[in-house]
């Protein structure tokens, strides 16, 4: 099961990862998850063998802020994401436009189950 | 006057893959070019994504193991290994020992033919081609004995959830133990040619070095992190049976070619000794457990692949699909170290350097 997973909004994450950075925290990797109205997305992290998460919560069509300019290393995976999920990330330093591991003929985001346009009537209906 | 010394160089932009003679695998990179020498490095990912975390959506969770496996051709058992893990910590599910002790074994053969296979092709890379020919010799003898105990030379699928698939009698047991003597008589006849003969060392020392603190901040793994002096190994963790038979990082701290070279070629003596320690340890005790039910929750597992940690994250909903399978392979996790060495180095180096990190393309697109 999931341990150590600190839930945090999308305003706090730059903060609440660039205080990992001094500690020593390794970068792993970023995980994103449909949620039907929602990212979720879960930045994982090594000290000392001890895993540890940082979640954040997005609506879908929402701009997620980059941590690229921290960890460096988190550049080609938030890449990744834009892809495949069709996140937009914000201060990328390096951003491929939705085209680094999707060749120009593929559909884009092909990892979504559920469409932004579908996730916003989905979220508007729940809060009728 | 003489221009030519005060121009600024011109830039050019090269393609380095997805097809290269010294590849094994489609990587590509933009190199951007001062006369010889490369200031910038940027990588193209995706010639060969296949979608799979997408398709192991789709598949029972049973199926993935299968499916999982197929990330990569060279190490593919431990693949597996880290999906099952993940599915038995969801479903607190008990692996048996002798299971435990099996793991270790297909492991250990994953990862030594992967470090043959890779330290063949680079030395192939920088043109001594019958010392490759010696490596991949010992290499093919690896395949053997994995076509001797799983009964498939690359795709092994001995791995299941609950357990493994397959056992070895006594006999199968001695067969593999003979079969190690005969592999560190023909490591101790090339190995000194690899980590002495001047060429080599001409070709592989104080090239593509990549510092501690480098190696740390870009999140290196493996044997790439390990040749930076980065003492960090999974296995010590003591997943499978590695915490009964005992592992130590195998560090240098030069973080060059050389480092790194010299790194895997110890990691090769290493593992014939967990070989043998789990072959001449293995309990009795049944291979398997049967296991009822679907899996819920969130789980990341980890284990150490031959080029590093892979990570998997899943997410179960109690159906026999999961929601999410997230795969973060080694050759990912080091990819910006690699364009973090290349600025600053000879076109002519570039090709060592990249087989130096150990490029699995095939895992890294998935």
């Amino acid at each position: 099961m999931l341990h150590n997973v600190t839930e945090v909004s999308a305003e706090s994450l730059r903060d609440t990862i660039a205080a990992r950075f001094p500690q020593g925290y390794r970068f792993i990797t970023l995980t994103c998850v449909d949620g039907g109205a929602t990212w979720e997305l879960l930045y994982h992290f090594d000290r000392n063998y001890e895993l540890s998460h940082v979640r954040v919560r997005v609506p879908k069509g929402a701009v997620v802020p980059s941590i690229s300019g921290i960890y460096a290393c988190a550049a080609l995976v938030e890449n990744e994401v834009q892809d495949l999920f069709g996140v937009t990330f914000e201060g990328l330093t390096v951003n491929y436009e939705r085209r680094f591991m999707l060749a120009v003929e593929a559909p884009l985001a092909p990892m979504v189950r559920t469409p932004v346009a579908q996730a916003a009537a989905r979220a508007g209906e729940m809060r009728m | 006057m003489n221009n030519a010394t005060t121009s600024t160089p011109r830039r050019t932009v090269i393609p380095f893959g997805p097809q290269h003679p010294v590849l094994p695998e489609p990587l590509h990179l933009r190199l951007v070019l001062e006369d010889e020498k490369v200031v910038e490095a940027q990588p193209a990912v995706g010639y060969i994504h296949r979608g799979i975390e997408k398709l192991a959506e789709v598949k029972d969770f049973q199926q993935n193991v299968f499916l999982l496996e197929h990330v990569c051709g060279i190490c593919s058992f431990i693949h597996a290994l880290a999906y099952c893990q993940g599915i038995e910590e969801l479903m607190g599910v008990e692996v048996p020992a002798r299971a435990r002790y099996l793991r270790v074994v297909w492991s250990e053969l994953n990862r030594l033919h992967s470090h043959l296979l890779w330290l063949g092709l680079l030395a192939d890379a920088f043109g001594f081609e019958s010392l490759f020919m010696q490596i991949w010799r010992a290499r093919e003898r690896v395949l053997d004995l994995e076509e001797q105990t799983a009964g498939a030379r690359i795709m092994l699928s001995t791995c299941t959830i609950g357990g493994v698939r397959r056992d070895l009698s006594a006999e199968q047991v001695g067969q593999v133990l003979r079969g190690l003597d005969e592999l560190e008589r023909e490591f101790d006849m090339f190995v000194p040619v690899v980590i002495k003969d001047a060429t080599v060392k001409e070709r592989l020392c104080g090239v593509g070095v990549l510092t501690q603190r480098q190696a740390q901040e870009l999140g290196a793994v493996g044997p790439v992190a390990r040749a930076s002096g980065i003492a960090r190994d999974l296995r010590v963790t003591g997943y499978a049976a590695y915490g009964e038979l005992g592992v130590n990082p195998v560090i240098e701290t030069d973080g060059d070619c050389y480092a790194r070279t010299l790194v895997r070629v110890r990691e090769l003596y290493q593992s014939l000794l967990l070989l043998r320690k789990a072959l001449r340890h293995m309990p009795d005790s049944p291979i398997a457990v049967a296991v009822k039910g679907k899996p819920e929750g969130e789980v990341v597992m980890r284990v150490e692949q031959p080029r590093g940690e892979v990570m998997y994250y899943l997410k179960a909903n109690g159906t026999a699909t999961l929601e999410r399978v997230r795969v973060r392979t080694p050759t990912f996790a080091n990819l910006p170290a690699l364009l973090a060495i290349l600025p600053g180095c000879e076109l002519a180096d570039v090709p060592v350097i990249t087989l130096s990190i150990d490029p699995c393309v095939s895992c890294t697109e998935r």
